[in-house]
């Protein structure tokens, strides 16, 4: 799709989400609900005894049916459909030629864990913090916004390997 | 009159069936985008492919320009909405965490979800970092917590700190994408990599 109307689409499924929900979309902060839930069940003690951990089951919440984890459910189902209408459903590995497979997983790997360690200190990624809040005009989403690209244009020079 | 949820104290099941219908939006426009190549999204800090640029701030603008248009005729409460609330040293330090791992990952948490679902494999290896990434805030919290909450201002709002209206700071937003999209488009011919772009 044209990317002016694939952003015009997601403004509105962003506006579509004030308007029913009250509230902007988000990616970082359903893997963190996840991430409670697994150690509620693993070792509950644990949770209950963490000042981080027990504020999400206060009250008797499950964090796994926070809304934030729900449409994190439906962004891989809208993912999938989507693939599945324009034909893009294959398993593969994406990388610069000059790299091995290995590689790219090293650094797939380090990049999930900066991106999403970042979003939890910001309160927030691309699209819970930067995207949702510039749209709400918050300060919080514009620093975040150009923390985040300004970063990684300084560091592009030093992984362009990875890429071109 | 929105948010609807909010408004009519709609059960919470409700809200959580809103939360899966946007998300499959979420991720179906994400998707559509091209937003599962990790080397197209990457593209953007080489100039070769500057979707990222062109979806994010067209998306931006379509939402906040909406919100402000709802609200002007009443069918959106944004005194019920919510604003992201700012801590500054968070903020920044975050985001610059945040920088480096797109770099290295290819991928942000929302994109990383939405290329996995159509079966990308250094995508799930991403997500896996990222659930490790979550972990490891949860176990170091205590030790972060300081840096977290370090000069909080509240939920400050763009166009009040530099004395504008809501609707002129839209504006000036709007120009400013549209320059934006000026310089991308430049940008892409200017760095352009055809092995690479007829890939993704």
């Amino acid at each position: 799709m044209n990317p002016y109307w694939a952003g015009t689409l997601l403004g509105l499924v962003l506006l579509a989400s004030m308007v029913l929900s009250g509230r902007g979309l988000g990616a970082s902060g359903g893997m963190k609900y996840l991430v409670v839930a697994a150690v509620g069940t693993v070792d509950n003690d644990h949770a209950q005894n963490s000042p981080f951990y027990s504020k999400y089951f206060r009250e008797g919440k499950k964090p796994a049916l926070n809304w934030l984890s729900i449409e994190l459910a439906g962004l891989l189902i809208g993912g999938f459909i989507s693939g599945a209408v324009s034909g893009r459903l294959k398993l593969k590995t994406e990388k610069s030629p000059k790299i091995k497979t290995f590689t790219r997983f090293i650094f797939a790997f380090l990049g999930g864990v900066l991106f999403v360690y970042g979003a939890q200190l910001a309160r927030g990624c691309t699209s819970g913090a930067a995207l949702s809040g510039m749209a709400v005009l918050s300060v919080a989403g514009f620093v975040t916004m150009m923390a985040i690209f300004g970063s990684a244009y300084l560091f592009a020079w030093f992984f362009r390997k990875l890429w071109i | 009159m929105g948010p609807i949820a909010t408004l009519y104290h709609l059960p919470e099941w409700i809200d959580l069936v809103f939360a899966l219908f946007i998300g499959i939006g979420f991720g179906f426009a994400l998707e559509q985008a091209g937003f599962s190549s990790s080397r197209k999204l990457a593209g953007m800090f080489y100039g070769y492919d500057t979707t990222v640029l062109k979806v994010f701030f067209t998306a931006a603008i379509v939402a906040l320009t909406g919100a402000q248009v709802l609200s002007y005729f009443g069918f959106l409460d944004l005194s019920l909405v919510y604003v992201n609330e700012y801590y500054v040293n968070a903020a920044i330090i975050g985001g610059i965490i945040m920088g480096a791992g797109f770099i290295m990952g290819g991928f942000c948490p929302g994109t990383g979800v939405c290329a996995a679902s159509i079966g990308k494999i250094d995508a799930m290896v991403y997500l896996f970092g990222g659930l490790t990434g979550a972990f490891l805030f949860a176990e170091t919290y205590p030790w972060i917590e300081e840096l977290a909450g370090k000069n909080f201002k509240g939920a400050v709002k763009i166009n009040d700190m530099l004395g504008l209206s809501p609707a002129v700071f839209t504006l000036l937003l709007v120009i400013a994408a549209v320059c934006l999209f000026w310089l991308a488009e430049k940008a892409e011919k200017r760095f352009a990599r055809k092995e690479i772009t007829s890939e993704c």
